[in-house]
């Protein structure tokens, strides 16, 4: 225990209590941190737009991304769960994806949905749209290419389900047969519940991912942006909440607003998941009791 | 329980899949066969469908990494001719060589130091008794939601002071002093392993730690090699943490900071970031190839035993 222990009160406890101090203070690094009390909170709510703004597009890929991409779990890991061959071909193919690393896949995804010679736009017109949208290159289409990059690497989501699914008894479905019950009568009554413990394990830990969303943001908006500082390009439609923090802190050095970001992120973090729980009782159904078994 | 038999039972989740194409045949009536038949059609074009649209990023990927760099901004698709010396010019333009021999650097050492350091965290919080043992796991289980960016900002500041900042040091140390997610898999494999065995080894006398090296580790090898590997990829992928350590220290960049430098002043030579990406992506699909039945199995664990 004690190596954990050590690591514990190192790189979990001491960080925490100092980043909690340094929240209450102005720090730049080269001076000493200099107390202010509750400024950084009052401006950050009061007077800081560009905290809005991350805290509006963060929300989006929180609720539009996260759903999107269970949604497309659930309807992945389904299909895979019809066919009587092959299934190990696809699922290796469908998984697959998702292992590319994150800077790799979201380069390609820039390139991909580059409006003047990406192929996804090529496509797009040869079948006969016009107007193909600009992707990474319009504040209404920006975070959507984002969702579509997600919807690519969902691998590790569908694998999850796909073992909810097969595990569903199927003495349930024969009899939801008997009773006559139709296909959605049959996902709704006997699929849905049995796999409700997977989707609330995949929206805590989807939400989770979703406020800290960083890596692909950073890399689309400053990869098409032509200056450094136009951070969340375009039009600070990519700017999230991450990206805004890192750049408080480690571009301009503003260690004790950076740390009070930090804070407000861990408190609204733990608020979201602290309700899921609670309200999970509603709506998970576990077969044989939670954690503490 | 065999020994086995518990082995056995971290793959019941892997297992299902297999059997599930394993129907017994029973004869069936012409007019369903043909429904059946219908039907099976339409699931293999959905099927079809998706595969190719999950392969197909991966193709563009690898035709744009053999274009001239003009292609690679013109609307062609099929690379003409293929530029196979791309993948000589990026060795060449960018220390890659150097970026990935810190990678794995990075990589190798920081999975060393996580296995090592939580294995016996998951043995105490699982295979012995102690007060406040649940009240421990709790705290690891509530790190497991700390956001990186609390913690971030003071430990940046406390590498600076130790002059660590464009070391390595930053990315693999920390590793040795245990991490929440490896530690929660880790105890929920160790948990499932009966008791039984555990007792029988101390009638004969054996110490905790010989227990844990001689019959939980041997046992516990699928779930441990999962945690290993989560570790590994993790460390491969990773971008913020070598962008904030080693930003500073081009000669210590890894591959996920490094690919964005195939640039001119203005634009990005797709070409070669493409080039370089696969390169990058090499590795890890390697990686999944050898151990896919790891992998899956360590995932599903992660999201059906939570």
């Amino acid at each position: 225990m004690s190596p954990w222990a050590i690591g514990f009160l190192v790189f979990i406890v001491y960080p925490m209590v100092t980043s909690l101090y340094f929240s209450f203070t102005h720090y730049d690094l080269l001076s000493s941190p200099r107390w202010i009390g509750l400024d950084n909170y009052k401006f950050m709510f009061t007077k800081d737009a560009f905290f809005w703004l991350s805290v509006k597009n963060t929300v989006w890929i929180v609720v539009v991304g996260v759903s999107v991409r269970i949604l497309f779990a659930i309807a992945t890991a389904t299909l895979l769960t019809r066919p009587r061959r092959g299934i190990k071909g696809y699922r290796t193919m469908y998984f697959l994806p998702s292992m590319a690393p994150p800077v790799a896949a979201a380069l390609a995804f820039v390139y991909l949905l580059n409006p003047a010679f990406g192929p996804v736009n090529q496509l797009l017109t040869s079948v006969g749209v016009q107007d193909p949208p600009l992707w990474f290159f319009s504040p209404s289409t920006s975070k959507w290419g984002l969702v579509i990059l997600g919807l690519w690497g969902v691998g590790d989501a569908m694998i999850i389900f796909l073992a909810g699914l097969l595990d569903v008894p199927r003495q349930l479905y024969e009899a939801a047969d008997i009773e006559g019950a139709n296909a959605w009568q049959k996902f709704r009554t006997v699929t849905l519940p049995m796999i409700s413990p997977v989707i609330f394990f995949s929206l805590v830990t989807g939400i989770i991912w979703g406020f800290q969303y960083f890596t692909q943001a950073y890399v689309t908006s400053t990869v098409n942006a032509t200056s450094k500082t136009s951070l969340g390009y375009p039009e600070g439609s990519l700017l999230f909440y991450s990206v805004y923090l890192y750049q408080q802190g480690f571009s301009y050095f503003k260690m004790g607003y950076a740390s009070a970001l930090a804070w407000v992120l861990f408190v609204v973090t733990m608020v979201c998941t602290l309700v899921m729980i609670r309200t999970s009782r509603r709506w998970v159904h576990y077969q044989g009791g939670g954690m503490f078994r | 329980m065999s020994a086995r038999g518990i082995r056995a039972s971290g793959a019941d989740a892997v297992r299902g899949l297999a059997t599930a194409t394993e129907i017994s045949p029973r004869p069936v009536p012409a007019g369903v066969k043909r429904h059946r038949m219908l039907s099976s059609v339409a699931d293999h074009t959905l099927l079809i469908l998706f595969a190719a649209m999950f392969a197909l990023p991966m193709l563009f990927i690898f035709f744009t990494s053999l274009m001239t760099d003009q292609q690679s901004l013109s609307s062609v698709i099929w690379p003409r001719p293929f530029v196979w010396s791309n993948y000589v010019t990026i060795f060449e333009e960018v220390p890659l060589l150097a970026y990935t021999w810190n990678t794995t650097q990075i990589a190798v050492l920081s999975t060393i130091g996580t296995v090592l350091s939580c294995v016996p965290v998951a043995y105490a919080l699982s295979r012995m008794e102690w007060r406040g043992r649940n009240a421990v796991f709790v705290i690891v289980l509530s790190t497991m939601m700390l956001p990186f960016q609390v913690t971030i900002i003071p430990l940046y500041i406390v590498f600076v002071r130790l002059h660590m900042i464009g070391t390595l040091t930053p990315l693999i140390l920390p590793a040795f002093f245990g991490d929440a997610f490896s530690i929660f898999l880790l105890r929920q494999f160790f948990t499932s392993i009966p008791e039984d065995l555990s007792d029988a080894a101390r009638v004969d006398g054996a110490s905790e730690w010989q227990i844990m090296m001689r019959v939980i580790v041997p046992l516990a090898k699928p779930a441990i090699a999962a945690v290993a590997l989560f570790n590994f990829l993790y460390a491969w992928n990773d971008f913020f943490g070598p962008l904030l350590f080693l930003g500073n220290n081009p000669k210590l960049w890894t591959l996920a900071i490094g690919l964005i430098e195939f640039r001119t002043s203005h634009r990005v030579q797709w070409n070669l970031t493409m080039a370089a990406s696969l390169v990058f992506m090499i590795p890890v699909i390697i990686l999944f190839f050898l151990a896919q039945k790891v992998f899956i199995e360590g995932v599903t664990l992660t999201g059906t035993k939570g």
